[in-house]
């Protein structure tokens, strides 16, 4: 069968859960085979892992540029890696770096890149991509025409399902373009975790936009998140305000989640900030005012304060949890 | 030397439309508003920012776009880009983003550069693909999605927050740049602005003035095609409660029934 190759993401020595979304999509499509970059003394846990996931084999290549350099080491390795194995289609995580990286290995493979999408299924042309477009207002079926297709998944794709594998093992040494030591990594400050679920891999989002008023009013948005192991989320109104880090902003040009279930509090709706929440499977939205357009998204909506309204939420949901 | 920044500006579907594609699957860019894209406001302040700094710069603005993209040209121009280059060619509807970073790439080569600035992606495709395509193709580095940008001595620093940690990065001149919407607010034009811009020169170019086959791009030359498009079926509105002091407690009985906790 076909190979496909897989770029396994993983921060702090552990794969990330999109990846294992990777495998699981791949072996849709073919024998997935795995690759894992820069990943010091924790690759052959990284590997074991996505050989528990499906891969066939795990290509590892491991070298300071991976760190020291932005991007362009990591075309190189992959570009080298597809050289040698001719796979069927090259997955990458939709991220800032997965995109760029899939776009450059693309250019340079002479062929074609989806970015973004949000389903992957078989086809005798090839692999059929589903994305989400115009701020998810449209739904797009699109396929690489031209060369080894090259297509970034965003997470939450599919749920990633063990299918024990060999996870044979090689590693390569890369032989690194001109290029590759362009852009230099100076330095890098890990993201520190906030304990919560990540945005996008949460199952439950709860947000706050400017009704939250201040910094301090997260805490009741914080609260609720608590109570429900749900992950917090912000409009850029209160990112841009400082009341919360960008990282947790939802949006166009912040997060793009869909949950199962999420909680829009003191939002008004703009486009921009639908982009990133409106495919979620369930959406509850407490605001005060009753003709704010995000109540047309809303299952659930309750017109009223939210420093009323979550506090007593909270406490009922805590009480029926015992 | 003065420094040479080129800043490539999209002109876009306004997102507060109603957004659609054309027959063939393509953006519909003819029945629809449309502007230069928000996030490319971005990149012109910042390129203008440098330029500022510098005290020796000039800034070109360039897009690849339809007739009415010179809207976005202009209001580049307005905000203080010094001139615009404007590609346009009958031969590009349905261009890809590898096609798109071959146009740029000419174009820029031809307008001459020391740093392309770019947005972080453009609202209407969000790929966010063309600026590491520009420095592929360009060969050379690409210092992308910053939320900071500094140019001094020849040398482009930059701040970038990515998912997993926040990264400082380093590169020389020549390279590409590309900011996010938190690198700061871009300006207003002012009414001098909108009364300079008219003068400015703004040069048409076409593919073949850039030495591009028309099979390079359009549709013909997009290594993706698009197979269905489909509107989402819109939400349909559930139970709208007020407030009237239980309105918690009601919330808490839904996310119940339907098993959330
Ligand atoms: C290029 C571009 C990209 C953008 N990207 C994003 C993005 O990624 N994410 C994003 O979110 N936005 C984004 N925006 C901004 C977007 O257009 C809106 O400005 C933003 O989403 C508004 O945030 P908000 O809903 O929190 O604030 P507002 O629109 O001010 O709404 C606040 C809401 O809170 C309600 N409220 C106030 N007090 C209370 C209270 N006590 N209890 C209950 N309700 C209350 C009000 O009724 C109101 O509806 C982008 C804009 C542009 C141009
Ligand atoms: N047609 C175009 N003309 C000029 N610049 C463009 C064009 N398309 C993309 N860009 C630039 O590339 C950035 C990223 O675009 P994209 O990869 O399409 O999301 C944009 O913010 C622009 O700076």
């Amino acid at each position: 069968m076909a190979e496909i190759l897989v770029l396994v993401d993983h921060a702090d020595g552990v794969v990330r859960k999109p990846a294992l979304e990777l495998l699981t999509l791949a072996r849709r499509l073919g024998t997935p085979v795995a690759v894992v970059l820069g990943a010091g003394d924790a690759a052959a846990g990284i590997a074991a892992k996505a050989g528990e996931y499906g891969a066939e084999r795990v290509i590892t290549a491991d070298a300071a540029q991976f760190a020291d350099f932005l991007v362009v080491p990591k075309v190189d390795a992959l570009q080298q890696i597809a050289g040698s194995v001719n796979p069927a289609a090259v997955l990458v995580t939709s991220s800032g770096e997965g995109k760029e990286i899939a776009a450059r290995l693309a250019l340079r493979l002479g062929s074609g890149v989806i970015t973004d999408a949000v389903d992957l299924a078989s086809s005798e042309g090839g692999p059929v991509a589903t994305q989400s477009v115009f701020a998810a207002s449209f739904t797009v079926q699109s396929r690489v025409s031209h060369g080894t297709p090259v297509i970034t998944v965003k997470p939450n794709a599919t749920s990633p399902e063990a299918a024990p594998a060999a996870g044979a093992v090689e590693s390569v040494a890369v032989e690194f373009s001109a290029a590759a030591s362009g852009t230099k990594v100076t330095s890098r400050t890990p993201r520190v975790s906030s304990g919560r679920p990540e945005l996008t891999e949460a199952a439950i989002v709860v947000s706050g936009g400017r009704g939250v008023g201040a910094a301090d009013g997260f805490s009741v948005v914080e609260a609720l998140a608590d109570s429900l192991g749900a992950a917090v989320g912000a409009s850029r109104a209160a990112v841009d305000a400082g009341w919360y880090p960008h990282s947790n902003q939802v949006g166009q040009t912040g997060k793009q989640v869909s949950p199962q279930l999420y909680i829009a509090n003191g939002i008004s709706g703009a486009i921009q900030h639908r982009a990133g929440m409106q495919t979620s499977k369930t959406i509850v939205v407490v605001n005060k005012d009753p003709e704010a357009p995000i109540f047309e998204l809303a299952d659930f909506g309750v017109v009223g304060d939210l420093f009323a309204v979550l506090p007593q939420l909270t406490d009922e949901i805590n009480t029926r949890k015992g | 030397m003065s420094l040479r920044i080129v800043v490539c500006v999209k002109y876009v579907p306004d997102a507060t439309g109603d957004r659609r594609f054309g027959e063939d699957f393509t953006t519909d860019r003819d029945g629809v508003d449309g502007l230069l894209s928000e996030l490319d406001e971005y990149g012109v302040e910042q390129a203008l920012r440098i330029a500022e700094a510098s005290g020796d710069a000039e800034v070109t603005v360039v897009t690849v776009g339809p007739d009415d993209a010179k809207d976005a040209l202009r209001k580049a121009l307005s905000m203080g880009a010094d001139k615009a280059v404007h590609v346009n060619d009958d031969d590009l509807h349905g261009t890809d983003a590898l096609g798109t970073s071959l146009v740029l790439a000419k174009a820029v080569e031809q307008a001459g550069f020391d740093l392309v600035v770019c947005g972080m992606a453009s609202t209407d495709g969000t790929m966010g693909v063309v600026p590491a395509l520009l420095a592929e193709r360009l060969g050379v580095p690409q210092v992308t999605l910053l939320s900071e940008v500094a140019v001094e001595g020849g040398v482009v620093t930059g701040r970038r927050d990515g998912d997993a940690a926040t990264e400082y990065l380093q590169a020389q001149l020549p390279a590409v740049v590309s900011v996010t919407d938190q690198s700061g607010e871009a300006r207003y034009p002012s009414f001098k602005g909108i009364m300079a811009a008219k003068k400015k020169p703004v040069q048409s170019l076409d593919l073949d003035d850039l030495g591009i086959e028309a099979e390079q791009v359009g549709l013909a030359g997009a290594w993706t095609a698009v197979d269905s498009a489909a509107a989402r079926p819109a939400r349909t509105q559930g139970t709208i409660v007020k407030d009237e002091g239980e309105g918690g407690k009601q919330l808490a009985a839904f996310l119940a029934a339907q098993k959330f906790i």
